[in-house]
């Protein structure tokens, strides 16, 4: 098939798929007027049953938590994945950190790239560990908070050598916390069923106040082992993705 | 005006699908990629979008104060850190894709059948 082929029937397809869908627009509601019953039926309880004034929160980590675990095990899947297709293949060895061509030197970086990474490098953890604890109270939580996390990793990346990023966050290491993360999540949901609950339920005492750090009982703990997890994840791409530049493949050497 | 948002969200899924079946890069495509999985998150938050409604975290306003839909909120945010995980999955298959065929043209990966 032709480029020009292929581009006159998806451009059919596509005339096709708009009509429908301007078609289905004019039986929805409208924007601004949803009446979805779901949400309103937990924005009207979820604060008196999980004492956590982060809805959003509760929806992913207790009424919907099931779907959560199913999404982590995306996330833990892809990271474990990559790890596998970028094995290294036979014929394949690493170099040094250090571009050995003569003649391409690689730049050395710059010190204003260097400051400003270290700077950030305290305030990014830091912040990650706070949006990864206040999961019951803010729009914060696991996912956000472990990106954020490992930023900061990314960050001594950026200001100094692939080497102290290497040392920083050793593969070993990241795996068994990656896996802590995901394992803790199910450990969570299990523990629950040995109590005599259903999978997953909230089993921790709920806290006085509302919002509290304290407050919402399983919902803060999972958000907590989500945010490893997704930490973890995160730093373990970077470094694959890294580790790639370093290779030699065998018909170039 | 009342369905202009659902309207961006065609818009954005149209264009990225056209820049998947016209790619010529691998790297592009999955851009692309993205691109069209950006306008489940225009759907799914324009779908639960309430007006003169609160964000849906009672920390500061009183409870029972009317809220957007959260469960498509929670959706869109598993959702966008999934994404990025999967999106690294696809790139290494793309090095692997170079590595192999010494090309990053899909039309031409189709080609050899390696």
């Amino acid at each position: 098939m032709t480029p020009a082929q292929r581009r006159w029937i998806f451009l059919v397809a596509g005339a096709g798929l708009v009509a429908f869908y301007l078609w289905g627009l004019t039986g929805l509601p409208g924007f601004g007027n949803y009446p979805g019953p779901y949400g309103t039926a937990i924005l009207r309880v979820a604060v008196a049953q999980t004492q956590a004034t982060g809805v959003v929160s509760a929806v992913n980590f207790d009424y919907r938590g099931f779907d959560t675990v199913g999404e982590e095990f995306i996330l833990f899947t892809a990271a474990a994945g990559m790890a596998v297709v970028l094995r290294h293949l036979r014929g394949e060895r690493d170099r040094s950190a250090l571009d050995e061509a003569a003649g391409r030197d690689v730049p050395a970086t710059s010190g204003a790239v260097r400051m400003v990474a270290l700077l950030f490098t305290g305030p990014a953890v830091v912040m990650g560990w706070w949006l990864a604890s206040h999961a019951q109270a803010s729009p914060s939580g696991g996912f956000q908070g472990g990106v954020v996390l490992a930023t900061g990793f990314v960050l001594v990346y950026l200001a100094g050598e692939f080497l102290v990023f290497k040392r920083f966050s050793p593969v070993d290491l990241t795996d068994v916390v990656e896996a802590v993360g995901a394992a803790g999540f199910v450990a969570t949901g299990l523990t629950a069923v040995f109590l005599g609950m259903p999978y997953l339920k909230d089993f921790l005492p709920l806290g006085q106040y509302p919002g509290a750090v304290s407050s919402s009982g399983t919902i803060a703990l999972i958000s907590f082992f989500v945010g490893l997890e997704v930490a973890a994840a995160f730093i373990l791409i970077v470094g694959e993705l890294l580790d790639q530049t370093l290779l030699v493949r065998h018909r170039e050497a | 005006m009342a369905v202009f948002p659902f309207v961006v969200v065609v818009w954005i899924l149209g264009v990225g699908l056209y820049g998947i079946v016209t790619s010529r890069h691998l790297v592009h495509l999955i851009v692309c990629l993205i691109v069209v999985q950006s306008s489940t998150y225009v759907l799914l938050l324009g779908v639960g979008y309430v007006t003169g409604a609160v964000a849906p975290y009672y920390f500061d306003v009183p409870d029972h104060t009317p809220a957007v839909d959260p469960v498509v909120q929670a959706l869109a945010l598993t959702d966008v850190v999934v994404e990025a995980a999967v999106t690294a999955l696809l790139l290494s298959f793309a090095i692997q894709a170079h590595k192999r065929f010494g090309t990053l043209d899909p039309q031409e990966l189709a080609s050899l059948k390696g």
